[in-house]
């Protein structure tokens, strides 16, 4: 490359208009410096809509499309090339225009070539006979444009004057300046400081950062011995003590390198200030400037420094691969790594509505329910007394200067740790309340404000333990958006999975009408396959296909567990009401709920508030939630006796095919044992109507078994088989012995609740003991058995292998097929059954609640864990055999 | 799966020629359900019976064409009485197989099969929807007399009563053609369970099987509806297949668009729904609304009258159920289509929050708010008082203090099997003062219905009016 090359460096994601002149070889810069996809040319615009890329009728159509085109690239954040003449000032400010509503940067690359290169070019050209009149009219509006690009709002401009320059010219891409991603941390991010120099000594101090002080014992730097940095979310200054301070340890600290610090507002407008511009100088600023007085006459040239650093601050940094953005304000998921005015606004000001609140101050639009994005959205600006998780976004200006605290969350940790203030350095214009609460007064009456204020200001509240999760306020009504349509779910142990509109369009409705609060329904069970079909005599069913099915799996250890034919239960249960508040975000006094397989509670509230107590008082004793140092656990569990939940359908399905063979087939034998006494040849009907009434006899039988009166809470009883989560972890990687000795604690703690779930450990080639056991179980009237892998979550070369495969005893079995179910001619049939979509189901639904499960555990937000849970839900409604 | 007839005609075993079928002997035949066989138990000339059983096949019940189960089946339809109970898959039997004694032909003994004879029908398991009395109110009529002894659902649980099965037992003078022309009709009017597997061209065979006998009777109405109702219905829907996962019955789920216990006040010409309907336009009207969503649409008869309306210039109707909204869709389809036009028919739910009806004059709730669990009821005014935020909200429920004017509504019973509750005019009142006061609105209420002096109006209305211009809750 010769020294006289032109570099041309442009943001990595901007809208590039080249400008020139026809024929002054735009398309061939384009094709030379950029991706052809990254290049949209009107001329082949055009081409697409009238099939002449010289129609010049259709060129407000090209232009349509090129703007459509332009918008889905930069929305999706790619670099966009505009190869068209722009040469008029109405087609760049559309281009203008186009950028700014993506929130990126114009950049415009003139090819000025002298008119005759242009003439020559055009002439050589055989599909482009111009008038010399038409060339002449695009060099003047040239001309006259070229003083006027930087007033349209291009923010970078390079002209190319000579066909020399534009052949040499190299073009680079250069970072956003907010762009931050290759720092992965570890951070230490900081809310507002205004000020308040002793508090962030002493947090820093708490942080493990060692403090580097200057030969008059100013503080003027610190950093970690692990390297970990801290990111300032704005207003360092304004309003508190030592604004100078608190300016030079910043600037020693990003200088070092061991500090980031994103604009607030109030630097924005000290900086203003500064410059001696006319600002007002309420909120703080006088104190600030005349401290900055007083630092500059002790050090001069210190404001000079001061100017320079808030002069150069960026509203808003993109670190950790995209994971983490911080703002002072907030910024919605569609600003970050963006660039425009109203970027920058939103970054420093918050989502405004341009309305005042009764205490003067700007009403906010609570963006971050909105929020969907994956990054992590850290920021100050709104003093609140307690920082809570608001869908993956975290305030933490908990008013230090207002006499609150001084915050900094440690990511990727998401731990807080805080110090108090030392005092009131500044009265607060609204008293510090809940955010919740703010939000209502913010959309309600007064009334619910002035209450809120009449309790005066919130004390904060006890520093949290190491164990305490930081607050989430969970919406509590989410969007639709979040699950109506076809949805595609990323889980991390099965990849994408689709749920079709039509599901979605049942488990919606469901959803609504049945389920308990989706704060509560943080997971819902999957669908289990039964083995493949036995070709035993008299038999669908026998453990070797599940023996088989695991061998070929390649699982070694397998466990078999007593099915308990009851309901699938689904128990979230919480320490106390304080931890459902906190967690959960569910005030209204349960600590906990019960649900089905699709999200209906058992129970009245009443009830499930009695059976909840009792579950929590045996976890209680057990030292269940001490050991796993959790105020909740989620738990799996069979609830019994059937017929709590199912007695409708017992009586009117099963009960009443049993009256009906009770009424019809001794009427039926009787009249067949009278034809055959007068010597009517009927002898094999009668046999086989003897057969079915023996049948019918133990069809009843079979589902007597799993009936059993119960009244209140008497008579229900709850096998659990599985911990599915606890604040801290996920517990589908530890054995199912683990799990079963946790039932077991839980059983002593009330044996009158529990029921232990026996069990049979064994490698995968114990198959004769279990077809033993399995067979003593359903011989006395069980329902059968589901054989496990004994590691609980195993892949296999064919990826997640099936967590259970249930083997139905063949008694139980007449429920399901029938009581006639077993002879000879029948059982051949019913043989022709197709497992292959159950367990197909069975994986996608897994998948779905270990998805969900890792979510909730990993603090993400409710929509991310109700977008599993509402997918499990929807994919039951799929039809598959229901026998199976 | 069993019936007998006998006779004590002299000689009984006439009953032979008159059926068209030996006594001797056992005769088979097959029917779509399985196999159909004759027999004699008795067979002297002072008594004669002959039985006809069905004998159903299961299996093949729900075989697909494939011979593989038809994966839309549910499992009701594997597990079920088709093959012990007196259906209609008997009385298709009981047609195919004494098709010329249902005509009353009898070359034989043409004398016999046109006269009334000493007849004696036993149906031992027959399913009566209704109670064993409606038997009775059938048959009697007809000139049976009637011994109907219901059947105990399970004698091990005697707290769940008695099954739908009667032991039935008709006697009388009757001619033999119109005893099974009764049965043929009547079993499925009684059982009034879906036809699974009649062929469809019912009316006519209603019309042939009812001749001289059904236009006078006095349960016409009811026979008719029974047996023309039930049109096959076997696609199971996703929601009965959700209903299914949690061993419900499917109709558990799937009931958005149930019709009401209650339908009309006792004394009034006006249905309940006209009412409401009425009051809800005339409230809309006053508030000079233009853009309205009926939000719970149903099956959209709301949106009727709304559309009708041009001063409302901008209609949506809103359902959480694909079928109720399918229904509207049919109903909208028949209106002009300028008017169409103004409509937007979308599936929503009332404890998501929806974009899509922010911005509106009004909201319409209507017979809405009783369906919904109480403790989701606080995400139902977050939705819709404090996100979708529309000048007015209408929201009428029943007044559960009227309950004790329905004569036929048990006590303890709500209107409505989905209910998940019904207020007084307090209970009302407190709620809505308190949905006010929390969204900013303020609350006022009418009575839907002529208000009686003790218990108030059948239905209450609620007209909530925002009284800031604050927008969206986010």
């Amino acid at each position: 490359m010769s020294a006289t090359n032109r570099e041309i460096a442009i943001p990595e994601l901007s809208l590039v208009a080249l400008v020139g002149m026809s024929g002054s070889g735009k398309s061939t810069f384009a094709r030379r410096h950029f991706a052809p996809t990254e290049v949209l040319s009107s001329d082949f615009c055009r081409g697409l809509v009238a099939d002449d890329e010289n129609d010049q009728a259709a060129t407000r159509d090209a232009f349509d499309v090129l703007y459509y085109i332009a918008g889905k690239r930069l929305a999706a954040g790619r670099l966009t090339v505009v190869d068209a003449t722009n040469v008029q000032a109405d087609a760049r400010r559309q281009l203008v225009e186009a950028a700014r509503s993506q929130d990126v940067l114009p950049v415009a690359i003139v090819l000025d070539l002298p008119e005759q290169v242009c003439a020559q070019r055009n002439a050589q050209r055989q599909d482009r006979q111009f008038g010399q009149h038409v060339l002449r009219r695009q060099h003047d509006q040239l001309r006259r444009s070229m003083r006027s690009l930087k007033r349209e709002g291009f923010r970078h401009i390079w002209v190319l004057k000579t066909p020399e320059e534009a052949d040499s010219a190299v073009v680079t891409r250069v970072a956003m300046f907010n762009d931050l991603r290759d720092e992965t941390g570890p951070f230490d991010v900081i809310g507002d400081v205004h000020g308040c120099l002793e508090e962030l000594e002493e947090l820093l101090a708490m942080l493990g950062y060692a403090a580097e002080r200057d030969q008059a014992g100013r503080l003027t730097g610190a950093s970690h011995p692990q390297q970990r940095k801290v990111i300032f979310l704005g207003d360092l200054v304004d309003r508190g003590p030592d604004t100078p301070g608190v300016l030079r340890l910043a600037m020693g600290m990003t200088a070092a390198g061991n500090a980031f610090a994103v604009a607030g507002n109030h630097e924005a407008k000290l900086v203003r200030a500064l410059r001696g511009r006319d600002v007002k100088t309420s909120h703080g600023l006088a104190e600030s400037l005349s401290q900055l007085d007083a630092a500059e006459a002790a050090e001069p040239g210190f404001r000079k420094n001061v100017e320079r650093f808030l002069d150069g601050l960026v509203s808003h940094y993109v670190f950790d691969a995209g994971q983490l953005v911080a703002a002072h304000a907030g910024l919605k998921e569609a600003y970050h790594g963006r660039a425009s005015g109203r970027v920058r606004a939103f970054a420093l000001y918050g989502d405004t509505t341009g309305e005042t609140d009764e205490f003067g101050l700007p009403v906010r639009y609570p963006w971050a329910n909105d929020y969907r994005g994956r990054a992590m959205v850290l920021y100050g600006h709104t003093p609140i007394p307690e920082p809570e998780w608001v869908n993956n976004t975290l305030c933490l200006d908990t008013g230090c200067v207002f006499g609150g605290r001084l915050t900094a969350l440690r990511y990727p940790e998401r731990e807080l740790v805080c110090v108090p203030a030392r005092r009131t350095y500044y009265e607060p214009a609204r008293p510090l309340v809940a955010a919740s609460a703010a939000s209502a007064a913010s959309a309600a009456s007064a009334a619910s404000a002035a209450s809120a204020a009449s309790a005066g200001p919130a004390v904060p509240a006890a520093s949290a333990g190491p164990a305490a999760e930081v607050r989430r306020r969970e919406p509590d009504v989410l969007d639709i958006g979040d699950v109506l349509g076809k949805r595609i779910v990323q889980t991390r142990h099965h990849g994408r999975i689709t749920i079709a509109e039509r599901n979605a369009a049942a488990a919606i409705e469901v959803m609504s009408r049945f389920a308990v609060d989706p704060r509560w329904l943080v997971y819902l069970p999957p669908t289990m396959s039964p083995v493949a079909t036995s070709q035993r005599s008299g038999l669908l069913e026998h453990p070797a296909e599940a023996f088989a099915a695991y061998r070929s799996a390649g699982v070694d250890a397998v466990i078999c567990e007593e099915k308990h034919m009851g309901s699938r239960c689904v128990a979230v249960v919480c320490a106390d009401e304080r931890v459902a508040a906190d967690r959960f975000g569910i005030e209204d006094g349960s600590a906990g709920a019960v649900y089905t397989r699709t999200g209906r509670p058992f129970f009245s509230p009443e009830l499930t508030g009695r059976l909840l107590d009792r579950l929590r008082g045996a976890l209680t004793r057990a030292g269940i939630f001490d050991e796993l140092a959790s105020g909740w656990v989620v738990l799996d569990a069979e609830l019994l006796p059937w017929s709590a939940k199912a007695e409708d359908l017992i009586r009117d399905q099963y009960a009443t095919v049993g009256a009906a063979a009770r009424a019809a087939l001794p009427a039926v034998i009787d009249v067949l044992e009278r034809a055959a006494a007068s010597g009517r040849d009927v002898d094999a009907l009668l046999a086989s109507m003897r057969a079915r009434e023996a049948n019918a006899h133990a069809f009843t039988d079979a589902y007597r078994r799993y009936c059993w009166p119960v009244s209140g809470l008497d008579g229900v009883q709850l096998a659990p088989f599985q911990l599915l989560a606890s604040q801290k972890a996920t517990f589908h990687d530890h054995d199912h012995r683990w799990h079963m000795k946790l039932a077991e604690r839980l059983a002593a703690a009330d044996p009158l609740l529990f029921l232990t779930t026996r069990h049979v450990v064994t490698d995968v080639t114990g198959e004769d003991e279990a077809t033993k056991w399995w067979e003593e179980l359903t011989r006395s009237g069980g329902e059968g058995m589901v054989v496990k892998p004994l590691a609980n979550y195993v892949r296999g070369p064919h990826g997640l292998v099936q967590p259970g495969l249930k083997v139905r005893g063949g008694e139980y079995l007449r429920i399901i097929y029938g009581p006639d179910y077993t002879q000879a001619a029948n059982l051949d049939r019913l043989r022709v059954r197709n497992v292959g979509a159950k367990r197909s189901l069975a994986a996608r639904e897994y998948a779905l609640g270990l998805e969900a499960l890792d979510r909730l555990v990993g603090g993400e937000p409710l929509w991310r864990v109700h977008e599993c849970v509402f997918a499990v839900l929807a994919l039951e409604s799929e039809p598959v055999d229901p026998r199976l | 799966m069993l019936v007998t007839i006998s006779t004590t005609m002299y000689p009984a075993t006439d009953l032979g020629f008159l059926l068209h079928k030996h006594p001797e002997k056992l005769q088979s035949f097959p029917v779509t359900a399985g196999t159909a066989h004759v027999f004699y138990p008795e067979a002297t000339v002072r008594r004669c019976t002959a039985a006809l059983l069905l004998e159903v096949d299961p299996v093949a019940l729900v075989r697909g064409t494939r011979g593989q189960a038809a994966e839309s089946f549910t499992l009701g339809q594997y597990v079920n009485d088709r093959p012990y109970a007196a259906s209609s898959m008997l009385a298709v039997a009981l047609s195919r197989v004494f098709k010329t004694a249902m005509s009353s032909r009898c070359d034989a003994r043409p004398q016999a099969a046109a006269a009334p004879l000493p007849l004696e029908l036993h149906v031992p398991a027959l399913p009566c929807r209704g109670g064993a009395d409606l038997a009775g109110r059938l048959f009697t009529p007809l000139g049976w007399q009637v011994a109907a002894s219901p059947i105990p659902l399970d004698p091990r649980f005697p707290d769940w009563g008695d099954s739908r099965y009667v032991d039935l037992r008709l006697t009388g003078p009757m001619r033999l053609a119109d005893a099974l022309n009764h049965l043929y009709v009547l079993l499925p009017v009684l059982d009034d369970a879906k036809h699974y597997w009649v062929s469809t061209d019912e009316i006519d065979k209603l019309v042939r099987a009812g001749q001289g006998w059904l236009a006078g009777h006095p349960e016409r109405d009811l026979i008719t509806r029974r047996y023309l109702a039930h049109q096959a219905q076997m696609q199971r829907t996703a929601l009965a297949r959700l209903a299914e996962v949690d061993d419900s019955a499917a109709d558990a789920l799937d009931n958005a668009t149930d019709e009401p216990r209650v339908t009309q006040e006792p004394d009034r010409a006006q249905s309940l729904a006209e009412l409401r309907a009425s009051a809800v336009l005339e409230a809309l009207r006053t508030t000079g609304a233009r853009s309205v969503a009926d939000l719970g649409c149903g099956d959209g008869k709301l949106l009727v009258p709304l559309l009708a309306d041009t001063t409302f210039t901008r209609v949506i109707g809103t359902d959480v159920s694909s079928r109720a909204l399918e229904m509207a869709a049919r109903r909208l389809a028949r209106m002009a289509e300028r008017q169409q036009e103004r409509a937007e028919l979308f599936q929503s739910s009332l404890v998501y929050r929806d974009d899509r009806l922010t911005g509106l004059d009004a909201a319409v709730l209507m017979e809405v708010i009783e369906h919904i669990d109480p403790p989701r009821l606080a995400a139902m005014a977050r939705t819709v008082f404090g996100f979708a935020r529309p000048g007015t909200v209408l929201v009428t429920t029943p007044n559960a203090e009227h309950n004790v004017r329905y004569a036929t509504l048990a006590a303890g019973t709500f209107r409505h099997r989905d209910h998940r509750f019904e207020w007084t005019r307090p209970q009302f009142r407190e709620w809505a003062a308190g949905v006010a006061g929390k969204f900013g609105y303020t609350a006022a209420f009418l009575p839907v219905g002529s208000e009686d002096p003790e218990v108030g109006p059948p239905t209450q209305l609620a007209i909530f009016s925002r009284t800031d211009t604050t927008g969206s809750d986010r």
